[in-house]
């Protein structure tokens, strides 16, 4: 290990990966951390299709994706740990970071110049969801019975019911099944899935399980087991109604309720953060409010396609690139971006017209038909549809950012 | 004249999930409608006519860096055979290394298709 890198990369999955071949290829020195005791994160365990429609123009699967990347990597040569810790990042001043990092071969303070932070996300747990009831085995996370099976090889149960309909729920209910467990039901909370339609048919329809809209699993009951789950219908305000409660033998639980940006290390160094996206405040070079700490992938914001948290990882690279050169980011005038009607999250948060950015945003309810606006800088988009499980990308031209003052509206308009 | 039917299928080729109504008067399939590319038309004939999927599993791997390797059919198969091929997977055990591409399964059960590695061990 050297005493400065030009960029510490904390995280080896598909983003940190992204972010180090970047980097090493813009020509920064590099040194990527990462915690678990192999390379490519969480699609490693990914054995289902789906992945690289949009970055490799084929559709791979996770497993084959993050194997493509790792070769990438690896060609580079690029210096890296596993089984190591970044314990604290602290922002020594606006140029250095200090880094304190744990490896197997111990402690060390290394200095950055800057940093790109891409250790993903968590998963929620049964608490944050309001399911009371026993503390017994069978409870997982849909991460935690994703590495026991598919990379460990072993089977988290026998009779599961999955909490959550988003596409991890989805697909793991067909992992789940393919692989001879019973899926009793998938559960959720909103009256539509959150998943996509067509992980709904390939999924759920194909094997015949049962998905309960607007319901809740209020409670896990067994003895040293899982042994049921009780199942409360909820109504518009997604209040579980008394005497709707259901009950459904199972052995095991799968939380699919949803990720939230993993930000433990960074939040301590102090970047804003987002109360919407729940990850970090950042400018369309991937900076946080503390300079030289940049951030890519699921610790920004939960993305659906993989594709896009590579593309984030890049970008982050290249706004770390453009701070080592200058000493500083290039761009003096931000132009907030402002979420106007059925935006319930946009990033990045700051625009500046240095350079062209990618919009990443999500709606807070289904609509048809309808049109994406920027009123500041007279630009529109017709989609056929925008669903909240969707995430919209939009890419706007720096001569575009240049129109507006000091804040872009982006806003869901119905056609008239 | 034989009978006209109408199937309403939702397109799962890719994110999009248009909805695919085909027709058929008997045996015969006299109309597609809904589908946003040919690969949405020619799904919905497939589906009709022989519905298939990509298999994606894990078998077991002696020696290896993980003790499993994940996997996947190199084409889609009968969505009917699904099970069979889940069942003959199982008993699979392949020794270390293995690299990613790698067949370890030919024309699984007369399919046509290889079961080929998507992960190292």
């Amino acid at each position: 290990m050297r005493s400065e890198y030009d960029v510490i990369v904390i995280g080896g999955g598909p983003a940190g990966l992204a972010a180090a071949i970047k980097a090493k290829e813009l020509g920064l020195n590099v040194l990527l951390i990462e915690n678990r005791e192999f390379l490519g994160g969480i699609p490693l365990q990914c054995v289902h299709p789906g992945f690289g429609i949009h970055y490799f123009k084929e559709d791979l699967t996770g497993t084959e994706f993050i194997h493509r990347i790792i070769e990438r990597f690896r060609a580079l040569d690029v210096e890296y740990y596993t089984n190591a810790h970044v314990l604290e990042v602290v922002p020594y001043s606006y140029r250095h970071k200090i880094l304190r990092i744990v490896t197997e071969e111990g402690l060390f303070e290394v200095a950055a110049r800057t940093v790109v932070y891409a250790a993903g996300a968590r998963e929620r747990h049964m608490f944050e969801i309001g399911i009371t009831g026993h503390r017994v085995a069978g409870i997982y996370t849909a991460g935690e019975a994703q590495t026991m099976m598919d990379i460990y090889g072993v089977m988290p149960g026998k009779e599961i019911v999955i909490v959550g309909s988003g596409d991890v729920g989805l697909i793991m209910a067909r992992r789940f099944t393919l692989e001879g467990a019973k899926v009793k039901a998938v559960i959720e909370l909103m009256p539509y899935p959150g998943g996509l339609t067509r992980n709904v048919v390939q999924c759920l329809e194909d094997f015949g399980i049962p998905l309960y809209l607007s319901h809740a699993v209020t409670r896990v009951e067994g003895k040293k087991r899982v042994e049921r789950v009780i199942v409360t219908k909820v109504d518009e305000k997604l209040r579980p109604i008394p005497g709707t409660e259901e009950s459904i033998e199972c052995d095991t639980v799968v939380l699919a309720a949803g990720l939230v940006p993993y930000l433990k290390v960074i939040e301590k160094a102090g970047v804003e953060i987002d109360p919407a996206t729940r990850g970090p405040v950042v400018n369309s070079y991937l900076e946080t409010s503390v300079p030289g700490i940049f951030v890519a992938g699921n610790a920004l914001v939960i993305n659906d396609l993989v594709d896009y948290v590579v593309e984030q990882g890049e970008e982050a690279a290249m706004g770390a690139y453009e701070f080592v050169k200058n000493g500083g980011l290039p761009a003096l005038k931000w132009r907030k971006l402002v979420k106007g009607r059925n935006i319930r999250l946009a990033v990045p948060h700051y625009l500046a017209d240095t350079k062209d950015v990618t919009i990443y945003a999500r709606v807070g309810e289904p609509e048809e038909n309808v049109r994406l606006r920027f009123p500041e800088i007279g630009k529109e988009i017709r989609l056929p549809f925008v669903r909240p499980s969707e995430m919209i990308r939009v890419k706007l031209k720096k001569e575009e950012i240049a129109r507006a003052k000091d804040r872009i509206t982006m806003e869901v308009v119905r056609d008239e | 004249m034989s009978e006209i039917k109408k199937f309403r299928l939702t397109c799962i080729v890719c994110p999009l999930g248009c909805t695919v109504e085909v027709t058929m008067e008997g045996d015969r399939i006299t109309g597609v409608e809904g589908f946003t590319c040919p690969r949405g038309k020619d799904y919905a004939i497939q589906e009709i006519r022989e519905p298939k999927r990509i298999v994606m599993s894990v078998v077991k791997v002696r020696g290896g860096r993980f003790p499993t390797v994940a996997v996947k059919s190199d084409r889609p198969v009968p969505k009917e055979l699904i099970p069979a091929i889940m069942k003959k997977l199982a008993e699979v055990e392949v020794e270390a290394p293995v690299s990613v591409g790698q067949v370890i399964v030919e024309n699984v059960l007369g399919t046509g298709a290889n079961i080929v590695a998507t992960r190292e061990a």
